[in-house]
């Protein structure tokens, strides 16, 4: 909501027409406006206006207990919730000196891989829709509800799993919990061949989607973009296995790359991605129940904890890309200051402004789509 | 790179493969309501049985989205922590997050597996619910995120106290508990949900989730402040207090509740009395120039002194021992309280301007009509100085002591024949605190212990602390159980042991006491001296007879309005002698009483005026 955008102008020349691209619209998981000019179908200006979905989670953070924030973390994410959690819990424990247990890791990697498969199903559904091509977004949709069932199953909520804390994860995996989650992976494998058949090699998506909005490797690195759309052209970067935590480094699995950097390419990661988060928790499957002991290491009365005071910085390969979680304690019950490296803000805003302006208006939104912004996280 | 070849746009029959799905299920959701995972975060559920208002689920919402409601009809036991308050929530803050179930005390609040709820405009109220056993809409669709072993948040593990080892101690009258350190009290005071169940069992009402706050904030002069609104007996009651609070503490519901009585002495021992003076301080209130005389110098006389010095009152405390403090210091062992803790407790009520006058006997040196003239208001404090004798047959030879003589022997440092062998008659923690003392002297003469407590009451039903029951047969002291006395052995003048039978029963069917024995159980035990801790009375021989008789007496204690005044209006009567049994309960009448002669001595002030 740049202040800018709705002040008074002079008119444009009346072969250009200024266009308010949302804030509701197809192009994005949330809501988040673009302000395009356009000459004739040709965007010749834009103009980022996010704030929309501002809700100052960093200011509320500071005046909530530490373990109050728990719940309040996973909202800054709607469609990849659980990077939040748990980048929050891990950059209380850094401060505490918390040692997590084993399993409780491996706890977190299952729920993280999960929210990942989630989040990419709804990313390239999305990108289909923005071509105007509907089933594979229903599909998109409908599959990623079998896997909020598993999330309903382990941590009793489907969007917003609240479940981990600092110290660990609050249940423990129910009974027969790892045949089900087998089964899912199995039907999403079994489902990926018509995912190809509708998306990957429909003449209609590839030709509408090839060399849109590319990005080169230089441009992403000086931009800060990361993750899927940094992946995209051609760097194999990932801080899974590049700066690993948890229990990364114990896992095999693979980095996709491709080398064009447009919104072919950048969907098409994904959808690799999802074959190396099926593979990753087929491994956790087959681990997991040789990994004993607590979930969770003990921690003080929440009402009474006080957590030493210093500063930590977590990051971690959200579906989005490079999560960052700055907490500052000043060793009172409550943080001090929280600060979010949202991917989504480098993308959603510098990245999509450039791309956007040169191409055809009715690439808008599947360029938006394709960058996998989420614009709560742009906001915060 | 990817295996996809985008380039390939396949055969020109591709598309017939599209009719493979005629064969295939759709993708849909049914329509039909689904239930709900089993840990499903839906609707709350309380179980108002286990439930006791804590308040702990409303402090921890992070949406502030439960209120604490009070229920009439539902029982009220303060003693017991148990409030009608139960929590209501609010679902149009409720964020699902579950956070009350796993901070809950009791395990009481659980979340269901019920999730829809829709209303019309003017029914937005169905959405402020006071949750029960049976859901949303009294349908029961049973307990989803409940307490677990997982996600319980509740630290049920008290922080252990260090204390002397019964070789170390039992030798000796050396305090046995050593208090927390720093590290311990903090941790210990972190495990408090300040649900303030310990202010509302208290007989005196202490503040103790400020205190206790304050000490976790490691702010020991707050905590001392919050303790002397309300106790000027803080060092004793930091020992010795019988921790009403501790019972009441919604950690104690399923776990080790806190250690409130530790925790206090932890923020007293930190500072010297003088410290403790200038933290609490002297309220600069004028001297009213009103004159109150007690008599008696406990806990219940001084913190009544206490209290009416801060309010500007002249006040004289007449003691007929030698040194202050009553039945603290004469009746509880050195082991237990240490005099120097009651003589901190005491240099700071001093500190306000209260006079103590020791050995000065009213009643013999001072008469009480003198008392009466040369003040405006008089307390009689007396204490249960006198010990019950059993009346057997035997129990009037020499040898057969009351426990309150023989610990102020202890204590006063008198020569007496510790005896080789002793039997304590009574339950309590008098007999207990009897039986540790003598156990104690005859190891310090004998190198040995033979002492054995012989107790009316079941073990199921004992009267003194279960600690002091473990500590005595640490220290070698033999308890017996459901033992009635029956006789004390006298051969050739000299007391052998104390003859019992096994209790059958100790009261009748309008329970009153009526004992009844086993004829066919008897037992004798040795013992060169017996020492009976059945029970203390009143000494009021100082009263005189004329004032006794113009008194109202109810069933041989001096009947008292709800303050503490006697039929006498410028007579007052406070602590054990009218309100048992002991320290805090004395500290509680102290300033009930010190309230109600100032507001007489306030009345008079006005009438003064009128006239």
């Amino acid at each position: 909501m740049r202040a800018e955008n709705y002040e008074a102008r002079n008119h444009p020349p009346s072969n250009e027409f200024e266009i308010n691209f949302g804030p509701n619209h197809p192009g994005i998981e949330g809501n988040y406006a673009l302000k395009v000019k356009v000459h004739g179908d040709k965007v010749v200006a834009a103009r980022a206006d996010g704030g929309y979905l501002h809700r100052g989670f960093e200011k509320l953070m500071e005046q909530r207990l530490w373990i109050q924030n728990i719940a309040l973390v996973p909202r800054i994410c709607v469609p990849d919730p659980a990077p939040m959690e748990v980048a929050y819990s891990m950059a209380v424990e850094q401060l505490c000196g918390l040692d997590v247990p084993a399993r409780a890791q491996w706890l977190r990697v299952l729920q993280l891989e999960l929210s990942r498969l989630a989040a990419h199903l709804f990313t390239f559904g999305g990108h289909a829709a923005t071509t105007g091509m509907y089933s594979p977004m229903f599909w998109g949709v409908a599959d990623r509800d079998q896997l909020l069932d598993l999330f309903e199953e382990l941590t009793g909520g489907r969007v917003y799993s609240i479940y981990n804390i600092p110290g660990g994860v609050r249940r423990d995996i129910p009974e027969g919990f790892l045949q089900r989650l087998s089964d899912t992976l199995d039907y999403l494998d079994s489902r990926l061949p018509d995912y190809d058949d509708l998306l990957f090699t429909n003449q209609v998506f590839v030709t509408r989607a090839k060399e849109t909005g590319p990005i080169t490797q230089t441009q992403a690195l000086e931009w800060g973009v990361t993750g899927p759309n940094l992946r995209a052209t051609g760097l194999a970067f990932d801080v899974r296995r590049d700066d690993p935590y948890l229990v990364y480094d114990q896992l095999d699995f693979d980095i996709p790359t491709e080398e064009p950097g447009d919104a072919w390419a950048r969907t098409l990661v994904r959808r690799n991605e999802l074959i190396q988060s099926v593979r990753i928790l087929r491994q956790i499957i087959d681990l997991l129940p040789r990994i004993d002991g607590p979930i969770r290491a003990p921690i003080p009365n929440p009402l009474a904890w006080k957590v030493p005071a210093g500063e930590a910085y977590v990051r971690i390969e959200s579906s989005k890309g490079e999560l960052g979680w700055y907490v500052v304690s000043d060793g009172s019950e409550k943080p001090y200051r929280v600060h979010i490296r949202g991917p989504s803000s480098m993308h959603a805003v510098q990245v999509l402004e450039h791309l956007v302006t040169g191409c055809r208006i009715e690439d808008v939104a599947q360029i938006m789509f394709s960058l996998d912004a989420c614009p709560p996280e742009v906001d915060r | 790179m990817t295996d996809i070849d985008y380039k390939d746009s396949g055969s020109i029959l591709a598309p017939l493969k599209s009719l493979s799905f005629f064969g295939r299920a759709s993708v849909t959701e049914p329509l039909e309501p689904r239930l709900a995972a089993l840990r499903y975060r839906g609707f709350h559920l309380n179980d108002w049985e286990k439930c006791v208002g804590c308040s702990t689920c409303q402090k921890v919402c992070d949406n502030a989205a439960i209120t604490m409601v009070k229920v009439p009809a539902l029982p009220e036991d303060p003693l017991q922590g148990i409030r009608n308050l139960r929590p209501a929530i609010d679902y149009g803050r409720c964020c699902w997050c579950a956070l009350c179930v796993d901070l809950c005390p009791t395990g009481s609040i659980s979340l269901s597996r019920e999730y829809v709820h829709t209303c019309t405009d003017d029914e937005l109220s169905s959405y402020f619910v006071l949750p029960d056993p049976k859901g949303m809409h009294n349908e029961l669709f049973g307990e989803g995120w409940n307490k677990t072993e997982e996600n319980d948040l509740v630290d049920p593990v008290r922080q252990p106290m260090p204390e002397l080892a019964p070789a170390s101690r039992s030798d000796n009258f050396d305090e046995i508990v050593h208090g927390y350190d720093k590290q311990q009290a903090i941790i210990e005071a972190s495990r408090c949900v300040q649900c303030g169940m310990c202010h509302d069992a208290c007989p005196t009402h202490m503040d103790a989730p400020e205190y206790i706050r304050a000490i976790w904030q490691d702010d020991l002069e707050e905590a001392v402040r919050q303790i002397y609104k309300t106790n000027p007996f803080a060092h004793t009651c930091g020992r010795v207090c019988t921790h009403r609070c501790e019972t009441a503490c919604s950690i104690g519901k399923r776990g080790e509740p806190i250690a409130i009585r530790w925790l206090k002495r932890y923020a007293m021992d930190a500072f010297s009395p003088d410290q403790v003076k200038d933290i609490v301080g002297r309220p600069g209130v004028p001297a009213s120039g009103r004159k109150v005389a007690i008599v008696g110098s406990g806990p219940a006389g001084l913190t009544t002194a206490y209290d009416l010095a801060r309010m500007g009152h002249q006040v004289t405390v007449y003691e007929g021992l030698d040194r202050p403090g009553g039945m603290p210091r004469w009746g509880i062992p050195e082991y237990r309280l240490p005099y120097a803790s009651l003589d901190a407790d005491i240099e700071v009520i001093q500190a306000m301007g209260v006079e103590i006058r020791c050995n000065t006997w009213i009643g013999r040196d001072i008469s009480m009509e003198q008392l009466h003239l040369d003040h405006d208001a008089v307390v009689l404090t007396l204490g249960l100085q006198l010990g019950r004798s059993t009346r057997i047959p035997g129990s009037d030879h020499a040898a057969v002591h009351k426990a309150v003589d023989l610990l102020r022997w202890i204590t006063h440092g008198e020569t007496f024949d510790v005896p080789r062998s002793a039997v304590v008659i009574g339950g309590g923690n008098v007999a207990m605190d009897a039986a540790r003392s003598i156990a104690r002297l005859q190891r310090q003469n004998f190198g040995q212990v033979k002492v054995t407590v012989t107790a009316l009451e079941d073990f199921d039903h004992f009267l003194a602390d279960d600690e002091e029951v473990k500590e005595s047969a640490e220290e070698g002291i033999t308890i017996l159980d459901s033992r009635g006395p029956q006789a004390c052995i006298v051969e050739e003048g000299r007391l052998v042991g104390l003859s019992t039978l096994k209790v059958v029963s100790i009261f009748d069917e309008q329970h009153r006491f009526a004992p009844k024995y086993d004829e066919g159980d008897r037992q004798v035990h040795e013992g060169e001296m017996i020492i009976e801790a059945i029970g203390q009375m009143t000494d009021t021989d100082l009263l005189g007879e004329e004032l006794t008789e113009s008194l109202d007496w109810n069933r041989g204690r001096l009947q008292i309005d709800d303050d503490g005044c006697t039929s006498a209006p410028w007579l007052w009567a406070a602590g054990d002698m009218v309100r048992g049994p002991d320290v805090v309960h004395a500290v509680a009448d102290g300033h009930r009483t010190a309230r109600s002669i100032h507001q007489f001595l306030l009345a008079l002030e006005t009438k003064g005026a009128l006239s």
